[in-house]
């Protein structure tokens, strides 16, 4: 498993457009992908769960990667935080 | 007539019919089910036929409201889609043997409820999502048609709330204004209704009853009040503030962004008076040259004991960021006794407007007056600072404020604090002796700024304050306007530039003058900076000569 934390810029937070993104980005991806914010995590492939962590900006998230081409998913997610959120 | 009062969420104002829209809740009955599996194939179809709905949906909002405004169907498909939710439904269904219509209500009701108890208004606002989603499964399911509605012209939707998919289907030639019960500035509607650039009210918390359809009704989209069978007062002065509202905008579109020249190529600056920070916003939307009267009171007035130089400099250089590089010209402060502030324990006096005031305050309690120039200072690198001087009279008042001001410039620069030494200062010529000595002042100071208010009530010898004298305190008086003319000509005589910041600076009957006599910037409220743009747009100066003695 591989993970990296980022800290949210987006003034709105993960907000129902970046969310959107991100369901569309982690299920490209092949990988178990989860967001971890304090002691709760969301699998990032489910819309309501991710938007029910309810992530603002200034928060910081772990996310994780777990999965065959988990290197390459991790660059792709890592890539997508900081172009999106 | 009938008022209510709910928030602004969308600016301007809308003359027109009121339109109820009832949201038809299909009510959903509980059944029990025998065949669970032929019930969750019944949810499935159901929710395919949504998801090519919201396709649907997406497309027309994207040709009508734009991509931004269309992405939310975009997200209702993958909420419709999301695995979360369609497990909980497909659950209730096999577990409980209960109908997909039931089953749909509850998980919604359960998703909703985790929003709205969220700690966040954007995150609150999308419960609504939820139940616009699921009422489009549950209408899927039962397999009911919605309704076409017609409107009427000029239509003003009153509605408990808005769900995405309705106002995306409301038909929008006719529809002029929204109000709803409910909602915030974040709700579908209040951003539809931005975009669309109509009126909106919203949180009325006040149902019409069906009678109302039809009814006139009249929407104040910034203040946030609803007039239903206005009266006739109303409605005339309703006409005349969107009558007023509508030329703003033409002016907006047609001169934002256009110069400050006459048709023969004349330019002027054309900056705005400012008495606070919550007025940069005004400032920014007229597009305003920059400030050309900053009045540095309220600082004084807001606050319960002087204000530290820490929070003076941090307003300053707000101030001066939010410019980014445009002129900031800040009064110092500018009291009297008619400006009263407890703190300063200043006497009553039995005639104020000639009393112990403005800089003669500041030259007598000096360490006030070096705790507001030592804050301006340190501000001064963060933009383009101009510091000015209220109620001069002689030269010896500008030799005492340049001895202190070169105290805060050695103070500053021992302790290397970055200053702006070249920060431009000037007077304000208000009284009728700066104009006499004009001359001279002008070759002590970078720039005069002219305050008419003032100048009139001391050169016409009539209390601005008394409305038995409005007749005699009339600024258009040949005095005043020699006095400016008398003024402009020292000034630029002695290498100073003049603005003028009182209120004839407004008047457009006057703009030809000042254009004549060279006038090189005027300040006023932000919103007459563009009826004045257009003025002078519209303004040719040919002879000057001419011009000068027809007013004078």
């Amino acid at each position: 498993m591989r993970e990296f934390e980022y800290t949210i810029k987006d003034e709105l937070g993960i907000h129902a457009r970046p969310a959107g993104l991100l369901v569309k980005a982690a299920k490209a991806t092949n990988c178990r992908i989860s967001v971890v914010k304090g002691n709760k995590a969301a699998d990032a492939t489910r819309l309501f769960a991710v938007m029910g962590l309810g992530i603002k900006q200034g928060d910081t998230v772990t996310v994780t990667c777990d999965g065959e081409n988990e290197e390459e998913a991790i660059l792709q997610m890592r890539s997508f935080f900081e172009n999106n959120l | 007539m009938t008022v209510l009062h709910g928030k602004g969420a969308s600016g301007g104002i809308a003359i027109g019919v009121v339109k109820i829209h009832r949201n038809d809740k299909a009510c959903v009955k509980r059944a029990h089910i025998e065949n669970v599996g032929a019930e969750i194939e019944r949810f499935r179809s159901a929710k395919d036929r949504s998801l090519a709905e919201l396709k649907e949906l997406y497309e027309k909002a994207l040709k009508e409201v734009g991509e931004a405004n269309a992405r939310i169907f975009e997200i209702h498909a993958m909420m419709t889609d999301d695995e979360d939710y369609t497990e909980a439904i497909e659950n209730l269904i096999l577990s409980q043997n209960v109908n997909a219509e039931y089953a749909v209500a509850v998980t919604s009701d359960n998703f909703a409820e985790m929003f709205s108890s969220m700690d966040d208004d954007y995150m609150k606002e999308r419960a609504a999502d939820v139940c616009d989603i699921s009422s489009r499964l549950i209408k899927n399911l039962s397999g009911s048609v919605a309704k076409v509605t017609l409107f009427p012209e000029n239509a003003i939707i009153f509605a408990k709330d808005l769900t995405p998919s309705e106002t995306v289907q409301l038909d929008k030639d006719k529809i002029i204004g929204f109000c709803t019960q409910q909602g915030s500035k974040n709700s579908h509607t209040s951003i539809l209704a931005r975009t669309m650039g109509v009126p909106a009210v919203c949180a009325t918390e006040t149902e019409l009853p069906p009678e109302f359809d039809g009814t006139e009704a009249i929407i104040d989209g910034s203040s946030g009040t609803v007039y239903i069978n206005p009266t006739p007062d109303i409605r005339e002065k309703m006409i005349i503030r969107q009558n007023k509202e509508i030329r703003k905008k033409e002016l907006l579109q047609n001169l934002k962004g256009k110069e400050n020249v006459t048709q023969d190529g004349q330019r002027i600056n054309l900056f705005a008076n400012i008495g606070g920070l919550s007025d940069l916003g005004e400032v920014l939307a007229n597009d305003a040259g920059g400030i050309g009267l900053f009045r540095s009171e309220f600082l004084y007035l807001e606050s319960d004991d002087y204000p530290g130089e820490e929070a003076q400099f941090q307003c300053y250089k707000k101030v001066l960021e939010c410019m980014a590089g445009k002129k900031v010209i800040v009064r110092t402060l500018d009291i009297g006794a008619d400006k009263k502030i407890d703190y300063f324990h200043l006497d009553n006096e039995e005639n104020p407007a000639l009393g112990y005031r403005a800089i003669r305050i500041c030259l007598t309690r000096t360490d006030i007056f070096k705790t507001q120039l030592r804050a301006l200072y340190r501000a001064s690198v963060y933009g383009n600072l101009g510091i000015m001087f209220p109620m001069i009279i002689s030269e010896e008042e500008i030799s005492e404020i340049k001895e202190i001001i070169l105290q805060v410039k050695s103070e500053l620069a021992c302790a290397g604090i970055p200053f702006n030494p070249d920060t431009e200062t000037g007077i304000m010529t208000e009284t009728p002796a700066s104009v006499m000595i004009s001359d001279i002042l002008a070759r002590e100071v970078d720039f005069f700024s002219i305050g008419t208010n003032d100048l009139t009530q001391y050169t016409l010898a009539a209390d601005r304050q008394n409305p038995k004298l409005d007749a005699f305190c009339d600024p258009h008086h040949k005095a005043i306007l020699r006095m400016i003319k008398i003024a402009v000509d020292n000034a630029h005589k002695n290498g100073a530039w003049v603005g003028i910041c009182g209120e004839l600076a407004a008047d457009t009957s006057l703009t030809e003058l000042f254009l004549a006599m060279g006038v090189d910037e005027l300040s006023v409220s932000p919103n007459e900076i563009l009826p004045l743009r257009e003025k002078i747009r519209h303004t040719s100066i040919k002879d000057r000569r001419e011009i000068i003695n027809k007013f004078l």
